[in-house]
């Protein structure tokens, strides 16, 4: 039962991390205000110019949203992989195979026709 | 996690010792890429501090530590003190579930080397090693600079599309052993090459048991879209310096940007630790089986415990040779290949290693049902 090693360890790794965090800043000390420029996001050296909430590619969400559905569908692939060789034994194999190259096919057209769509390109 | 209290008391403690032996990888580490790339590029390297310039990262670390703690005046503080600490989460707690070694039995108790075992171990790492995507969005959106929120889109958009490629490389090899637990891939691939299909038995003294002489197409894909799972280079896209600055990590410095730093190792480490153990036998020492090893063991030292500790020792040795050697492909492949370009990057992932990773799937797939349907 891995669950309460699991919870410990990250209890542990994020207590230490902030206690490091904490000791660099007891030893270094916060970043003296000598002046507002300092305090200042890096852009180059202009003067900060960029909001928080600045507009990102549309294409970082489209890429999300098509990550999405094929990780599910590879998943799917996963308890099937598991149980191949056993559903082989068994003698529903063929079947078994059969259905998951037909999800295989699917998964090619979704590919495909994600391509095609242009869902997937990015400027070059 | 054990029978008696002191049991799970040295269960938990393991757990810490896994993780300290990942964080005091790490300088010997950027120890070893820094001198790789000397070596490489034909300089020097830090050759001052300490033999060989051994102690450099310490002298490093005091000097991090001495930096004062900056944060932008427009930046969101919870975020941007959390990044660093939950950089080092997904890494380590993935790499708990690494077999590096034969169970040590001492009397009655059983210790496994490795931080916990996880029946379902292939799922469990790459879902949590996959959460590092939070971390580098969560700098993004914490230090709010124009190049940290591209540099974090950059990377979590890479890293879920390699995903895919890196999922897929390895449903051949479950296929192949029927199993999600990584101790008993490593069992499987103990012995001689040898397998059974078409009615009859094949088998090549001369070869190890591993899977990349079945798998070989997988274990590339595989191999490739680790490196774009760490944001190596070649695939480092996220911090390419002449667009980004340094990416997501643009605003951080001192001791936070180590922390970056030992996730990273943390995640080559994964990549390297999962390549030994899927294609190449795991711990096993190829010509001499576990059982073997555990005779010998017994015979030197006399005892049952003993013959554990000897085989425990002699598996954990060849793990970190096999590890060592992987670790050490990150770097040079690093210092030897330029940079992408990022629409590159994308069409790679998607549109080329995707489409080879179902091949493989399929071709594994179409291999395994005929073997087992017909006799030549």
């Amino acid at each position: 039962m891995p669950l309460g090693g699991m919870i410990f360890i990250t209890i542990f790794i994020a207590v230490f991390g902030t206690a490091l965090i904490f000791l660099a800043r007891a030893i270094g000390g916060l970043a003296k205000r000598t002046s507002a420029a300092k305090m200042e996001i890096y852009e180059c050296g202009i003067k900060e110019t960029e909001k928080k909430d600045s507009k990102i590619s549309v294409n970082f969400y489209l890429t999300a949203i098509l990550f999405i559905l094929f990780d599910i569908e590879i998943i799917y692939m996963y308890p099937w992989a598991l149980n191949f060789k056993d559903f082989l034994k068994d003698g529903t194999g063929a079947l078994v195979f059969t259905s998951m190259i037909s999800f295989m096919v699917l998964f090619i057209f979704g590919l495909w026709w994600a391509v095609k769509s242009k869902a997937l390109e990015w400027e070059k | 996690m054990g029978n008696s209290s002191l049991e799970i008391i040295i269960n938990l403690a393991k757990t810490v010792v896994v993780f300290l032996m990942m964080v005091q990888a790490v300088p010997i580490l950027v120890w070893l890429e820094r001198r790789g790339s000397a070596f490489i590029q034909n300089r020097f390297g830090p050759n001052r501090v300490g033999p060989l310039g051994l102690v450099q990262l310490l002298a490093d670390a005091a000097k991090f530590l001495n930096k004062e703690d900056f944060v932008p005046d427009k930046g969101n503080r919870l975020l941007f003190y959390a990044a660093p600490v939950f950089a080092l989460i997904p890494a380590a707690v993935a790499y708990m579930a690494m077999p590096m070694s034969t169970p040590l039995k001492i009397g009655d108790s059983t210790f496994l080397i490795q931080g916990y075992e996880v029946n379902v171990g292939i799922v469990f790492i790459l879902g949590i090693s996959a959460m590092a995507v939070y971390t580098m969005l969560m700098a993004g959106f914490g230090s709010s600079s124009k190049f940290s929120l591209m540099g974090a889109m950059r990377a979590s958009a890479q890293v879920i599309s390699y995903e895919l490629a890196l999922g897929l490389a390895i449903v051949g090899v479950i296929m192949m052993y029927g199993t999600f637990n990584l101790t008993d891939m490593v069992l499987a691939q103990q012995g001689a090459f040898h397998f059974s299909g078409f009615g009859r038995e094949f088998s090549l003294s001369f070869l190890p048991n591993w899977g990349i002489f079945y798998q070989p197409l997988g274990a590339v894909i595989f191999f490739a879209a680790a490196f774009a799972e760490s944001n190596r280079l070649p695939f480092d896209l996220a911090e390419g310096e002449a667009e980004l600055v340094a990416g997501f990590h643009t605003e951080y410095g001192g001791f936070k940007m180590l922390m970056f730093f030992i996730g990273e190792y943390g995640h080559m480490m994964i990549a390297s630790g999962l390549m030994t153990t899927f294609y190449f036998g795991g711990y096993g020492i190829p010509g001499w089986t576990i059982a073997e090893v555990y005779q010998t063991g017994v015979s030197i030292f006399g005892s049952e415990t003993g013959g554990s500790i000897f085989s425990s020792v002699m598996h954990f040795l060849s793990y970190n040779v096999k590890f060592a050697i992987f670790l050490w492909i990150f770097i040079h492949v690093r210092w030897t290949l330029p940079r992408f370009r990022y629409d590159q990057l994308m069409d790679l992932g998607w549109k080329t290693m995707l489409p080879w990773a179902l091949f493989n799937t399929i071709l594994t797939a179409t291999v395994i049902f005929l073997a087992s349907q017909y006799v030549i």
